[in-house]
């Protein structure tokens, strides 16, 4: 007897399902028009891949994330890449001390064009707790990032919140803003060519 | 026959007289000074000695005293004799200004990392390092971040309220 798959086949008890909805622009008979834009970024802001930099324990918050119970797989990031040159997002969890940094800014340096910066917990986001001679005061002073999510460490649901910001950045981004004159001086001011 | 806190201190002041002194045993371990041109000298007899057979270097580190001085550094090591498992703390003092220590590398050879260790945060130069340089800290860093004249915070914060935080 065929084992019965219901889950996820078909949508039994009229769940509501959700479906990225399409985005605004001119519908007809047969065809739709819209900014190529839009479409790049409806595509992009549902297939992010994340690169987990977790160096302590808001890493151990990112691995409840990124499990069941919390699922980030459900915002399109399933696929946790852990070659940077794959990934789109740099998600940075944890303590960077002074000695990491360069490693760090490598890590940013080999993700291809375009990329995103998640600065998860105090530490990464300003140095925490460790206003300290070994410690990294914020992962700003070496590489341009997109969303701070606070708390020591944050919980899933934070870090979840942080993701989908990170989506509407994602979304809403104008495919020529990465050739621009403002994103060339916000690179060069980090000394990034 | 136990190797008791007596013995070795009888041993030691055989062999070195009145350099050996401040003999202290706070919670049971022996713990004693030599004046730093002889740190050498004391730990190979240590080493060496049939009784004394102190051939496991345990630790070693050094410690800011500001006030002291002309002894501003102390350089600590913890010795373990293995057959009766017997610890002891021998330290020598060095002023801030001169901080060169022999090197204890040729008889310890775990002495290597450790003295790196104590380079990196207080500045002690042991003379006779095969590879003196920082082991821990980023190599750029201009200063010896334990010692007690260098505050804790990172100084480049601008952000943060002092009164709040301390400087």
């Amino acid at each position: 007897m065929a084992r019965p798959v219901q889950y996820n086949v078909k949508n039994e008890g009229g769940k509501p399902l959700q479906i990225v909805g399409a985005p605004e622009g001119f519908n007809g008979d047969g065809f739709f028009t819209t900014k190529l834009s839009n479409v790049v970024g409806l595509a992009r802001k549902n297939s992010i891949w994340p690169l987990p930099f977790a160096t302590s324990c808001c890493g151990i918050e990112f691995m409840a994330t990124m499990a069941s119970h919390y699922d980030l797989s459900r915002f399109g990031a399933e696929r946790v890449g852990f070659s940077p040159r794959q990934c789109d997002l740099l998600m940075v969890m944890g303590t960077i001390a002074k000695k990491m940094g360069p490693v760090l800014r490598q890590v940013y340096l080999q993700m291809a064009e375009p990329r995103w910066v998640l600065s998860v917990g105090a530490c990464a986001s300003s140095g925490g707790i460790f206003d300290t001679y070994s410690v990294l005061q914020g992962i700003d002073q070496i590489i341009p990032v997109d969303v701070y999510v606070p708390g020591c460490p944050p919980r899933p649901e934070a870090i979840i919140d942080g993701f989908m910001k990170i989506q509407e950045l994602v979304g809403k981004e104008s495919i020529r803003r990465r050739n621009g004159e403002k994103y060339k001086q916000l690179m060069e001011s980090y000394g990034i060519q | 026959m136990e190797l008791t806190n007596d013995i070795i201190k009888q041993r030691l002041t055989e062999k070195f007289g009145d350099e050996v002194t401040n003999f202290e045993a706070p919670y049971g371990m022996l713990t004693f000074e030599a004046p730093k041109e002889l740190n050498l000298k004391v730990l190979q007899f240590l080493f060496e000695d049939d009784i004394l057979q102190f051939r496991f270097l345990t630790d070693l580190c050094a410690v800011n005293y500001p006030d002291d001085e002309g002894r501003e550094l102390a350089v600590v090591y913890h010795l373990h004799n293995l057959v009766n498992n017997v610890r002891i703390r021998f330290k020598v003092f060095t002023a801030v200004e001169t901080p060169d220590v022999f090197s204890a590398t040729a008889l310890h050879a775990g002495a290597n990392w450790m003295e790196r260790e104590t380079y990196d945060f207080f500045g002690v130069n042991f003379v006779g390092h095969p590879n003196l340089k920082r082991i821990l800290n980023v190599d750029e860093m201009d200063y010896f971040p334990l010692r007690k004249e260098y505050p804790l915070e990172d100084q480049t914060r601008i952000d943060k309220d002092d009164a709040m935080f301390g400087r």
